[in-house]
């Protein structure tokens, strides 16, 4: 035995209430993010991921509060991302409790970032979010939430991220994203294939065989997911157990 | 009195340890500190750290927070985290940085070309997430934690010691390495107890009681 997969129940927070959007749009309300935290941390998740999709600066201070409150009762790692624009953001939330910040449309626009916050904080909490979409034969890099094109070859892209010094990539497949229709997993098994550093797939989960099809095919080291734990369908513990018995090692 | 001193020597995320620890010890005064004198005064010291370890030992010169380290070290309950297990020791392949060289044996990095697991599949590096930890020592610190628990780790490079007496646990990925180390008034972990969860909460709850011996 070694390694677990990891499983990252992912919580999208706005004004301070976790979200969940199809295709990056039409949010709908899912709770109290330090409530759904305690949850996922009983039903048993490696980690949880915070990403402030807050679209005015007002109210950007609010996920600072949220992560300070949930890393004093939920004792396992915490990634955030959105917004992360200089390397003073990166120590913000890492002094609020983050232990990973998740770096993405401000990579693509200043790549020395992602090189300047892992010289000062190190690799292990420095992970690139690349959101890809299938733009004829290749996957192409789109920022500000899926809305503009880079022109980045997705796989390219994953190379030069962890030659900077991204520790995590986090990769997720914008057409599938809240689709329910299961992760792209070319698209995760040609960066896995790429990069020596861990991935996380997210982007389209709607059944527990997602899951397991995102580490088995896909080549993922964590799977991501937001949907299907937020609205109940499925219990943290439910997705482990049905991993586990498809052969995936999995922390119970 | 200070209970618990956190050294503080600017490398890393310290909040998380020390609200781990105000957690299972609520009664315990925990403090955050890079003042020498608190570190002396303090009933038991945590030795975290995260980031690369000539940064790491650079800081803990520049601020003088070495020589209370080394006092520490050699007097109280006394609990290594991570880069803290790895400073510990005499050298380090990243960066060919000099540790403290309190327990003898060095540092190395994970081999990529080693890194398949038993099916074939490459291993990333960092080692990171929950493994299991298997126990080699019986050890107070161990109390209440079943052996092969997971702990989460994330690191590039593990410890080597000379003397295989002072293994307390083991992980692997995909060969064994030393993960626990326990001598004395010493115990220091690669992974993160504040972190991990029940299993973690336990073994700080462990080193807020511990009484320095195995």
């Amino acid at each position: 035995m070694g390694l677990a997969k990891r499983i990252i129940p992912c919580l999208d927070v706005t004004d301070g209430r976790v979200v969940k959007g199809v295709n990056f749009l039409e949010l709908r309300d899912a709770g109290d993010p330090v409530e759904i935290a305690k949850r996922y941390d009983d039903q048993g998740a490696d980690e949880l991921t915070f990403l402030d999709i807050t679209a005015s600066s007002d109210n950007r201070g609010l996920i600072l509060h949220i992560i300070e409150e949930v890393a004093s009762q939920v004792f396992i790692p915490l990634t955030v991302g959105g917004g992360v624009r200089e390397v003073e953001d990166v120590r913000r939330l890492l002094n609020a409790g983050a232990d990973k910040v998740s770096i993405n449309t401000s990579a693509v626009l200043n790549p020395q970032l992602v090189a300047d916050a892992a010289a000062r904080f190190g690799s292990q909490c420095i992970v690139v979010a690349i959101d890809a979409k299938q733009v004829g034969d290749h996957w192409e890099v789109f920022t500000h939430g899926g809305r503009k094109p880079t022109g980045l070859d997705a796989v390219e892209w994953a190379r030069k991220m962890t030659e900077l010094g991204a520790g995590e990539l986090l990769v997720t497949s914008m057409d599938r994203d809240g689709t329910k229709t299961g992760f792209n997993l070319p698209l995760n098994r040609a960066i896995s294939d790429a990069v020596d550093v861990p991935i996380i797939a997210s982007g389209g989960v709607g059944s527990l065989m997602h899951l397991v099809e995102g580490v088995q095919e896909g080549g993922a080291d964590a799977v991501l997911a937001a949907s299907i734990f937020h609205y109940g369908e499925f219990t943290v513990r439910q997705a482990k157990e049905y991993m586990r018995d498809h052969g995936i090692e999995v922390r119970l | 009195m200070i209970d618990i001193a956190v050294v503080d020597y600017g490398m890393g995320n310290l909040r998380s340890v020390s609200k781990a620890l105000e957690h299972v010890a609520p009664d315990r005064k925990v403090v955050v500190t890079s003042d020498p004198s608190q570190i002396d005064a303090a009933e038991r010291v945590v030795f975290p750290g995260q980031g690369a370890m000539p940064d790491c030992m650079r800081e803990l010169n520049m601020r003088g927070l070495r020589d209370a380290v080394v006092r520490a070290a050699a007097s109280k309950p006394f609990l290594g985290i991570c880069i803290g297990l790895q400073l510990l020791f005499e050298h380090s392949e990243e960066g060919n940085a000099a540790g403290l060289g309190i327990l003898q044996g060095k540092v190395v990095k994970f081999v990529k070309a080693d890194m398949h697991d038993a099916v074939g599949h490459k291993l990333k590096v960092p080692h990171m997430g929950w493994n299991q930890v298997y126990q080699t020592m019986r050890h107070a610190m161990w109390q209440g934690i079943p052996d092969g628990e997971r702990f989460y780790y994330v690191h590039s490079y593990y410890v080597v010691p000379d003397n295989q007496e002072i293994v307390a646990g083991y992980s692997e990925y995909p060969s064994r390495f030393t993960s626990v180390v326990a001598r004395d008034n010493i115990f220091a972990v690669q992974f993160h107890p504040e972190k991990s969860q029940h299993a973690g909460l336990q073994l700080l709850s462990n080193f807020a009681q511990w009484n320095g011996r195995a």
